[in-house]
């Protein structure tokens, strides 16, 4: 096929999965975020800082021990569920306890896209960056896998690739020797559709995430955490934290 | 005496120029240029002399423009590559030593790191991946079912 035909296509697919948002978002309930056409960027166009991607979590809807997020991440970005020490977890549910009082509950911890992320600003190679709109990622073309940044991530939300990896998911390409971590999604969010895991959420009906534009006064996200109180997690930090919870 | 010598100097250099020449007689006779398996579209994105010595460059541009930037153009995208290259045989681009990349990385002898994370294979197609409807998301994305080539 030749190359104009083939940016027709994906033209027409772009259109199309326009018109599947709009259907999704009837059938949907209210304070899911559904982004769609308004929110498009080209595929020529680059991110750029007019927008800044970001999750809110709220911790009180979070099922008790649901695991669908985790599930929906795996199976989108070709981890392999594994939880040991050296097994690479880009989402996983931590069960919190309050000594004091012994109330028990339960949110899922995630790369928190850091406004100033440790990880980048230690990074020898220039590997770890953030992109223009906010997602915190590695280069693993230039990742040389010293894992400095494992050690300055105060969230605890990267892993290393210990071994040879094969059959990835084209769209998401990860090997031995690099540090990885959450990517929001990228993959899908440049298509204008949610994480895997805030869409496995809203499917079971627990609607515990809202992802999206934080610069957009209009956008579900900045509503949300317009009229309701949020946390960052360390917000002592000062990383202005895109992930914010609730409940906690 | 030093004729002598000349004249023997000569018949070493003409035996040693014989056995030099042998070799590379043999070289052109019995190792043959790559056999390249056509791609399934209908041309290349560029002109296959421009890609022969270029295709790297251009892979390594959109990398940055699409990694750091996030510039999703498809064409002088990997994936695109691979959609097209894979070998009818293998499904790859990477599998064997006459699967479309490997048939000139062999023959030249330089190595290539893409496959350590680049799928070889064509994928899911992205584009209805997991779908707003959701639950499907536990389908997996290799599922052979959506593996439709390069028939983008
Ligand atoms: S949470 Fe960790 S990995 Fe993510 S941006 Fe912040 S420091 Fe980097
Ligand atoms: S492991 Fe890679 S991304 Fe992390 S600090 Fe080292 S070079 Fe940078």
């Amino acid at each position: 096929m030749s190359a104009p035909e083939k940016q027709e296509t994906l033209q027409e697919r772009r259109e199309f999965l326009k018109a599947g948002a709009v259907v999704a978002g009837a059938g949907l309930a209210s304070g899911v975020l559904v982004f769609g056409a308004a929110h498009s960027r080209p595929p020529e166009q680059a991110a750029t800082a007019d927008r800044r991607w970001g999750m809110l979590i709220d911790t009180k809807q979070c099922g008790d021990g649901c695991n669908d997020c985790v599930t929906a991440c795996n199976t989108e970005n070709g981890l392999d569920g594994k939880t040991g020490p050296q097994d690479s977890q880009w989402i996983r549910k931590l069960n919190i306890k309050d000594l004091r009082n012994g109330r028990v509950h339960e949110l899922p911890m995630l790369c928190q896209h850091c406004e100033h992320p440790p990880c980048v600003d230690v990074c020898p190679t220039g590997a770890s960056m953030k992109r223009a709109d906010g997602i915190v990622l590695v280069d693993r073309h230039t990742c040389i896998g010293c894992r400095y940044c494992m050690m300055a991530c105060p969230y605890k939300a990267r892993s290393f690739v210990h071994e040879p990896l094969t059959e990835q998911n084209p769209e998401v390409p990860r090997g031995k020797g690099c540090v990885e971590s959450c990517t929001f999604c990228v993959q899908r969010v440049d298509r204008d559709e949610q994480p895997a895991c805030v869409e496995a959420c809203n499917a079971k009906g627990h609607q515990a995430m809202i992802f999206g534009d934080l610069m957009d006064p209009e956008s579900a996200l900045s509503k949300a955490l317009k009229s309701q109180a949020s946390t960052e997690v360390r917000a002592d930090l000062g990383l202005n934290t895109g992930v914010r919870y609730q409940g906690i | 005496m030093a004729k002598l010598a000349d004249w023997l100097r000569l018949v070493v250099l003409a035996g040693v120029a014989a056995v030099l020449a042998v070799p590379s007689f043999q070289a052109a006779a019995g190792v043959g240029l790559p056999k390249l398996e056509r791609g399934k579209g209908e041309k290349c994105v560029e002109d296959t002399q421009f890609m022969r010595r270029n295709h790297m460059e251009l892979l390594k541009h959109q990398r940055d423009d699409t990694m750091r930037k996030g510039i999703r153009t498809t064409k002088h995208s990997l994936k695109g590559c691979v959609e097209c290259h894979a070998g009818s045989q293998s499904g790859s681009v990477a599998a064997g030593k006459d699967d479309f990349c490997m048939a000139c990385h062999v023959y030249t002898g330089t190595r290539l790191d893409c496959w350590d994370c680049h799928a070889t294979k064509p994928g899911k197609q992205s584009f209805f991946g997991t779908g707003a409807a959701a639950g499907q998301a536990a389908a997996s994305p290799r599922n052979p079912a959506h593996n439709q080539g390069g028939g983008q």
